[in-house]
C-alpha cells in the first residue's frame, strides 16, 4: 500500500523535518552556560567559555537516537488488537465525515464511519516517535484539547508527565502574541498534542493555525469529522470515547517519560564516558539494549 | 549622638511612605540605588530585535526580588533604630510600637488617614506581583502556565479532582451497598463565601465575573455531596466569618432609689440636643424636664407627642414617672433627644419581644440626620443662586 510505504520510508529517515531542528537545538541546550537570553531577571551573565569536550558530548546525546530508526521502541506500546478494544476505529456517522478524512476511513457500518486502523497505527508511530524525540531534546509539549469530559484526565496526564495543558477557553492572540499575554520573553511549546482538533461549537481549535502560523509542530487525533490539513502528524482515530481518550493519554504519558529517562541515561553515560575516556567514540548499538533495561 | 541621628535619616526617611502610594521624590532617592540595574536592563530590550514594545507591562511599577529583599533590610534597621530613639527594646519592639511612635514624632492633622505619615513592612506597602514563572532554560514552573490563568485553572483543577474523588467512593460504597443517604447540615451560618477582589488578592490574578461564579458553583457542588475531613477543610479555606451583629439592644440595669423603687437611666442624642432620662417603674405618667413640667417646657403639641409616643406605642401611658435633663439643640431636637432616651430606659421594663417591636419601629435608632453645610457659590446647602439667562 502506498501510504503504508511512504510512511515506512519516513520512520526509516529518523525525525524532524529541516527548518524545525535549528529551532529545537536551539531551545533544547540548557547544559550551556551561554546567556539564553530567554529570562527577564537575569543581568547579563558573563560569557563562560565552554571546553570543547562538553559541546562535543552534547552534539553526540543529541545526534545518537537520529541514527536509529525506532530508538524509543514505540512499535510495542500498542497494536491494532489494542486500538480495537479501546474502540479508536469508531467514527462519527456517515453525515458528519469530513471531505480530507475520506482516505483514512476504511469503511462505513450500518451509516456509522469505521477509521482504518492499519493506518492510525502507522500514524500513531510515527507521532509516538516524534513526540519522544522531542521529549528527549527537552522541548516544551502542550496537550490541547476542549471536551470538558476529559479536560481533568489531560491536565493530569500533562502534569504527570512534566509537561503543560491547555483545555481551557484559547484566548485569542495566545501563541501569536505571546510576549504580551504572557511575558516579554516567553518560551513558546516546542510540540502542541491536540486529544481533541475541534471545540466546543464543532469548529476547528484556534490553536491549530495558530501553531501553524508560529511553525509550531502539532500532532492531533482526527475524528471523521476533523480537518486533518494543518496537523504536522495526524492520527486518525476516535476522540469521543472514554476508552480511546484514555489510551491516548496513557500512550503519550508513558512514550515522554520514556524519552525523558532515557535522556537522563544517556548524560550519564556520556559523562562517565567522558570521564574515563576523554575522546571516546560514541555507541553504534542503542544504549537501552547495553544496559540489559527491558522496555516490556 | 550625632552619628546615629544622621544614619536614622539616611535609613528611617526611606521606609516613610506617605500614604499607601510611593511618592514620586522617595522613589527616585530610593531607584537611584538601583539605576544601574535599570540601565543594563534597558541596554537589553533595545538590542532584542524581536522583542515588541511591551505597552501592558510598562504600566505596571515592576519591583525586582532583590529590591524588595533591600527594602525589608532598610526596614528592619530603621526599626531598630526608631525604637533607640524612642529609648525602648530594639527586640520586642512591634507594629503597634512603630505606629505609636511614627504618629508621636511626626504628629499630622490630616483627615485622611491613609495620607498620614506611615511606616510598615514593605510586603503590606509594595502589591504583590507575580516573579518570573520561568526557569533559566524557558521551562514555565507550572503546568498550566499556557493557559494565562494559572492559578485559577489550578484552584478548579483541584476542585473538580476532589469533586471527581469523591463521587467514586460514593460510587464504591454503592457497589458494595454501604451507602447511607444522610445529609449533614454544615455550618453554613455565620460564613460567606470570598468576594471576588478577595480571591483576586489570594490568586495574585484577575478573574472576570463569569470565571468566579463558575469558582462558586463548583464550590457548593462540592458542599452539597457527602466529602470527607480533606474536601471540607479545602472548602472552608474559601469561607470567611460574618460578623453576626447583635441584634440584642443594650439594656440598661436596673436601679434602686432609697425609696425601693425601680428606676433605669439613659441618654439620648439628636442633631446637637443631649439628654439623659430616668424613667421610674410605678407612676402615674408625669414628665419632668429640667425641672419644668413638659407641659409648660414643651408648649407645642408636637413635641409632647414625641415625649408620649413610647409609652403609648407600649401601652404604658400613666404607668411611668419620667425626670429627664437635656441640653443644646432647638425643641424638635430636644424632643427627639429625650425621646430616644426614654425608649431606651424603657427597654429594662419590658419584654425581649417588646424590645425587638421597638427596635423595629425605629424607638431605639439614634437619627443620624445633621445639619448639612452651606457651599460655596450656592445659597444654601442644596438651593443655588437664581439662574439668569443673561
Amino acid at each position: 500500500m502506498a501510504p503504508a510505504a511512504s510512511v515506512s520510508r519516513l520512520l526509516g529517515a529518523g525525525v524532524c523535518a529541516g527548518p524545525l531542528r535549528p529551532r529545537l537545538l536551539q531551545s533544547a541546550t540548557p547544559g550551556r552556560a551561554r546567556p539564553s537570553g530567554r529570562t527577564l531577571a537575569s543581568a547579563a551573565t558573563p560569557a563562560v567559555r565552554e571546553p570543547e569536550g562538553s559541546i562535543d558530548l552534547n552534539d553526540r546525546i543529541l545526534n545518537e537516537p537520529l541514527k536509529h530508526s525506532d530508538f524509543f521502541n514505540v512499535k510495542e506500546l500498542f497494536s491494532v488488537r489494542s486500538l480495537f478494544d479501546a474502540r479508536v476505529h469508531l467514527g462519527h456517522k456517515a453525515g458528519c465525515r469530513h471531505r480530507f478524512m475520506e482516505p483514512y476511513i476504511f469503511g462505513s457500518r450500518l451509516d456509522q464511519d469505521i477509521i482504518d486502523l492499519e493506518q492510525t497505527a502507522a500514524h500513531l508511530r510515527l507521532a509516538l516517535n516524534f513526540t519522544a524525540h522531542v521529549a528527549y531534546r527537552k522541548g516544551i509539549i502542550l496537550f490541547v484539547g476542549r471536551n470538558r469530559q476529559f479536560s481533568h484526565l489531560i491536565e493530569t496526564t500533562a502534569r504527570d508527565c512534566g509537561e503543560y495543558a491547555h483545555t481551557r477557553y484559547f484566548k485569542g492572540g495566545l501563541l501569536t502574541n505571546a510576549p504580551l499575554l504572557l511575558g516579554p520573553k516567553v518560551r513558546l511549546p516546542d510540540l502542541i498534542i491536540f486529544l481533541h482538533t475541534l471545540n466546543n461549537v464543532f469548529e476547528p481549535h484556534v490553536a491549530v493555525r495558530d501553531a501553524a502560523k508560529m511553525q509550531i509542530p502539532t500532532v492531533g487525533i482526527v475524528d471523521t469529522n476533523c480537518n486533518p490539513c494543518l496537523i504536522t502528524y495526524p492520527v486518525p482515530g476516535n476522540d469521543d470515547s472514554p476508552p480511546s481518550v484514555h489510551l491516548f493519554c496513557r500512550l503519550f504519558q508513558t512514550i515522554i517519560n520514556r524519552a525523558k529517562q532515557k535522556r537522563r541515561h544517556m548524560e550519564a553515560l556520556y559523562q562517565l564516558q567522558g570521564q574515563e575516556e576523554p575522546g571516546a567514540r560514541g555507541l553504534t548499538r542503542p544504549p537501552w539494549e547495553d544496559l540489559g533495561h527491558s522496555w516490556r | 549622638m550625632a552619628a546615629p541621628c544622621v544614619f536614622w535619616g539616611a535609613a528611617v526617611s526611606y521606609r516613610l511612605f506617605l500614604g499607601s502610594r510611593v511618592s514620586l521624590a522617595l522613589r527616585q532617592g530610593v531607584w537611584k540605588a538601583a539605576a544601574a540595574e535599570l540601565q543594563i536592563l534597558r541596554l537589553r530590550h533595545t538590542t532584542g530585535v524581536t522583542a515588541k514594545k511591551n505597552v501592558a507591562a510598562l504600566k505596571r511599577e515592576t519591583y525586582t526580588v532583590d529590591f524588595i529583599k533591600k527594602q525589608i533590610e532598610e526596614f528592619n534597621i530603621g526599626k531598630r533604630h526608631l525604637a533607640n530613639m524612642m529609648g525602648e527594646d530594639p527586640e520586642t519592639f512591634t507594629q503597634e510600637d512603630i505606629d505609636r511612635a511614627i504618629a508621636y514624632l511626626f504628629p499630622s492633622g490630616l483627615f485622611e488617614k491613609q495620607a498620614r505619615p506611615i511606616m510598615k513592612h514593605p510586603e503590606q506597602i509594595f502589591p504583590k506581583q507575580r516573579a518570573i514563572q520561568w526557569g533559566e532554560d524557558g521551562r514555565p514552573f507550572h503546568f498550566l502556565f499556557y493557559t494565562g490563568k494559572q492559578s485559577y485553572y489550578s484552584l478548579m483543577h483541584e476542585a473538580y479532582g476532589k469533586l471527581l474523588d469523591v463521587e467514586k467512593r460514593q460510587n464504591q460504597l454503592q457497589a458494595k451497598g454501604l451507602f447511607s443517604e444522610k445529609t449533614k447540615t454544615k455550618d453554613l451560618i455565620g460564613s460567606r463565601w470570598l468576594i471576588k477582589e478577595e480571591l483576586e488578592e489570594m490568586l495574585v490574578e484577575k478573574l472576570s465575573d463569569q470565571d468566579y461564579a463558575q469558582f462558586i458553583r463548583l464550590l457548593e457542588r462540592l458542599l452539597t455531596v457527602e466529602c470527607s475531613a480533606e474536601e471540607e477543610e479545602f472548602v472552608q479555606r474559601f469561607r470567611r466569618s460574618v460578623t453576626v451583629q447583635s441584634r440584642k439592644q443594650l439594656i440598661e440595669p436596673l436601679q434602686y432609689d432609697g425609696q425601693g423603687m425601680a428606676f433605669s437611666t439613659s441618654e439620648g442624642k439628636r442633631k446637637s440636643a443631649k439628654a439623659e432620662a430616668i424613667v421610674y417603674e410605678h407612676g402615674s405618667g408625669r414628665i419632668k424636664v429640667n425641672g419644668i413640667d413638659y407641659l409648660l417646657y414643651f408648649p407645642v403639641t408636637q413635641d409632647r407627642e414625641q415625649l408620649m409616643f413610647p409609652f403609648h406605642f407600649l401601652d404604658r401611658l400613666g404607668k411611668h414617672d419620667v425626670t429627664c435633663t437635656v441640653s443644646g439643640g432647638g425643641r424638635s431636637s430636644q424632643a427627639g433627644a429625650i425621646r430616644l432616651a426614654m425608649a431606651k430606659a424603657l427597654c429594662s421594663f419590658v419584654t425581649e419581644e417588646e424590645v425587638e417591636w421597638m427596635r423595629q419601629a425605629g424607638l431605639l435608632t439614634a437619627d443620624p440626620r445633621v445639619r448639612e453645610r452651606k457651599k460655596p457659590g450656592q445659597e444654601g446647602a442644596r438651593r443655588k443662586f437664581t439662574w439668569k439667562k443673561r
